[in-house]
């Protein structure tokens, strides 16, 4: 199977080009940073996580949602979903080895990172996280490797992989319950110690994840001859709406707690981020835009017209996605930080080496997607007659790279 | 004699490690943090009397001291020689404003009698209920069974600033860069850290080894400082504690910080 990635034509070349140059450019900020310390990036003694502990965080939500499309085709024997199951496991895969990295980036001595194993600490979160993080990339890459083969082969899938595909389910909704409880389990951080986090990560999870896989989907029905089918996408649709508006939900709750309580530490961060606290309000602007994106995409999709309409259902899930994104891999480790135990407020922004080691991750994951979705469609392409075969050769000359662009406007 | 199967072999084995790596699980969910404590002879605390600290308010002694002898770096000094780079600011033991370290009680404008005027000094709490030590993914800060104190091992951190989070009175400081190119005078006595490592407060516990009272005390000309073992009843820490009312940080977290305030 995997000579289908050597089969491809130039704009493939191009994009796997584009990704090398892009990870290149992470290498190099690394190594500076490597070199001179994580004082390169714009952490500082009061935020001391930023942008690449916020991206692991988002990112494990994006893993974990794969489970929204597995659980309905496998518990359901919901059929619409069976030809995006694998594009669904494939994308966690991608997204837990970014997450990976991210922590891995985040150290102040990786060299070290062995010690986790060396001297496993039970009563730390980050020992659940590791478990239940590596164990899902790895129930995830079994599980969609081998019914990818068992496609290839046109037989059914071996009977053991059942029972690892219900275990993957459960497992999915503890990626994102531990990740939660990193933050949650912290007893001087106000914006952070509260319940309701692990359900808020898993319905922001669960929109921002779908949404991403529908955005894929719709730009990979239009550049090879793979279609998992617009009604599945809509079927889809309809779960990132119902996820979000379960998200802004909780977000309202924790305006209400904070704010009729009065009480000051459940107020000062979303004060800091939504209002701006003592002349600071660097991330108000991106906090209003999330939730007018956010809102705005929730309105639009309980509209048929909109999900209709390619490009309008492509531009809300985008709106959608955009939102989550800046709630989860923006504000939420900044504002937990802001202001810091002693009523101070340093003011975080990432530098250029950080947003380069960012991308960095970024293009790697993107790369390993495009291995796995590469061979996915190739497997699926070989199966069909040669007629449209040919139609999807032609179908390739299309720019992947424009699609993304216009996917994102 | 029957034979395994191969399969057989691997799922016996595989119930084995699952089996012995749940009963260290088990051990661990069911050990008791709070039972050393009872029984220890020993629980160094800080007693701080802001009300002395603020008979010199340029003063700085104790600063210098703790800093000099724990090679703490000084980055982009200004001309008081005090740190102006305050994002990779590395500070065992500071000066701060009684909002800051009392933040909860910033309407109480009565109770706490002069003590809004006063200098706070700040350092590890060390506490009894350490969230920073529960957080840790690499045990390289521990709380010392022997007297409480919250140890840090510079060459375990992985540098993953967990406990940074966790510390709840922001008395944790990382290296964002090499710090020892910023030392002014080494003192060989003591280590000096990489980049990449978190650092704090140790309560001088190399100095305690030798018999020697902690740096910070030491210095104090104002005597605002007092350590000691609050286990013994005839320690001067525990005779002004069963005297005077002192305040410390965010008790209602439950963390049972080591440092206490006496209010004027």
């Amino acid at each position: 199977m995997i000579d289908h990635l050597l089969h491809g034509g130039p704009r493939y070349w191009a994009w796997l080009a584009f990704l090398c140059v892009v990870i290149a450019i992470g290498f190099g900020c690394y190594y500076y940073q490597l070199d001179y310390g994580l004082g390169v990036t714009g952490m500082s003694r009061d935020v001391s996580w930023g942008f690449y502990i916020a991206q692991f965080t988002f990112l494990v939500g994006v893993a974990a949602s794969g489970v929204m499309v597995v659980l309905p085709y496998y518990l359901h024997h919901y059929k619409m979903f069976g030809k995006i199951t694998i594009m669904g496991e494939f994308l966690a895969v991608a997204a837990v080895t970014m997450c990976v990295l991210f922590v891995v980036v985040d150290l102040g001595q990786p060299s070290r990172v062995l010690n986790v194993l060396l001297y496993p600490t039970l009563n730390s979160v980050m020992f659940y996280d590791i478990i239940v993080l590596s164990g899902y990339l790895l129930i995830n890459i079994v599980v969609g490797w081998t019914m990818l083969t068992a496609e290839s082969n046109e037989l059914p899938p071996p009977a053991w992989v059942k029972p690892l595909i219900y275990i993957s389910i459960p497992w999915a909704i503890s990626i994102h319950t531990v990740t939660a409880f990193l933050y949650s389990g912290l007893p001087g951080r106000d914006y952070w110690l509260t319940a309701i986090m692990a359900p808020r990560f898993l319905a922001s999870a669960f929109a921002s994840g779908p949404a991403l896989l529908i955005l894929i989907a719709l730009i990979l029905r239009r550049v090879t001859s793979f279609d998992p089918g617009l009604p599945a996408l809509r079927k889809i649709g309809t779960i990132v709406t119902y996820a979000m508006i379960v998200n802004i939900f909780f977000v309202l709750m924790e305006f209400f707690t904070g704010f009729y309580s009065q009480a000051p530490g459940h107020m000062a961060s979303l004060q800091y981020l939504f209002f701006g606290l003592d002349g600071y309000g660097r991330l108000v602007p991106f906090m209003w835009l999330a939730a007018v994106l956010g809102i705005g995409a929730v309105i639009a999709l309980l509209f048929q017209r909109v999900k209709q309409d390619e490009r309008l259902f492509a531009l809300a899930l985008g709106a959608i996605f955009v939102a989550t994104w800046i709630d989860k891999g923006l504000g939420l480790i900044v504002g937990g930080f802001t202001p810091n135990p002693l009523g101070d407020i340093t003011e975080y922004a990432p530098t250029l080496p950080e947003l380069g080691v960012t991308l960095g991750v970024y293009g790697i994951g993107f790369l390993v997607l495009t291995v796995l979705y590469k061979i996915t469609v190739g497997v699926r392409e070989a199966q069909l007659s040669p007629e449209t075969a040919q139609q999807a050769a032609t179908a390739e000359q299309a720019s992947p790279e424009q699609l993304v662009a216009e996917a994102a406007h | 004699m029957r034979r395994l199967s191969r399969r057989q072999f691997l799922s016996i084995g595989g119930l084995v490690v699952v089996g012995a790596s749940a009963s260290q699980v088990m051990s661990a969910l069911a050990r008791d943090e709070k039972a050393p404590v009872a029984t220890a002879t020993i629980r160094y605390a800080m007693v701080i009397d802001p009300a002395k600290c603020a008979q010199d308010p340029t003063c700085r002694d104790c600063i210098d001291a703790c800093h000099k002898i724990h090679n703490v770096p000084l980055f982009a000094p200004n001309a008081q020689g005090e740190e102006t780079d305050k994002a990779h600011e590395i500070k065992w033991i500071w000066k701060a404003t009684f909002e800051e370290a009392f933040d909860e009680q910033e309407g109480d404008n009565y109770a706490t009698g002069g003590m809004k005027e006063q200098p706070m000094m700040l350092l590890c709490n060390h506490c009894d209920n350490p969230p920073c030590v529960r957080v840790c993914p690499t045990q390289a800060t521990w709380k010392r069974a022997s007297d409480g104190i919250v140890m840090m091992d510079f060459h375990r951190c992985i540098g993953c600033r967990f406990c940074m989070s966790g510390c709840p009175y922001g008395s944790r400081s990382f290296n964002f860069r090499d710090p020892r190119p910023f030392v002014q005078e080494i003192n060989t006595s003591f280590p000096t850290r990489t980049k990449g490592v978190v650092e704090k407060c140790n309560f001088c516990e190399e100095r305690l080894a030798q018999g020697q009272p902690p740096a910070c005390v030491e210095a104090c000309r104002q005597k605002a400082l007092v350590f000691g073992n609050l286990e013994d009843p005839n320690s001067e820490a525990h005779k002004i504690l069963a005297e005077r009312l002192a305040l410390r940080r965010k008790e209602h977290l439950g963390t049972r910080p080591q440092a206490y305030y006496i209010t004027s």
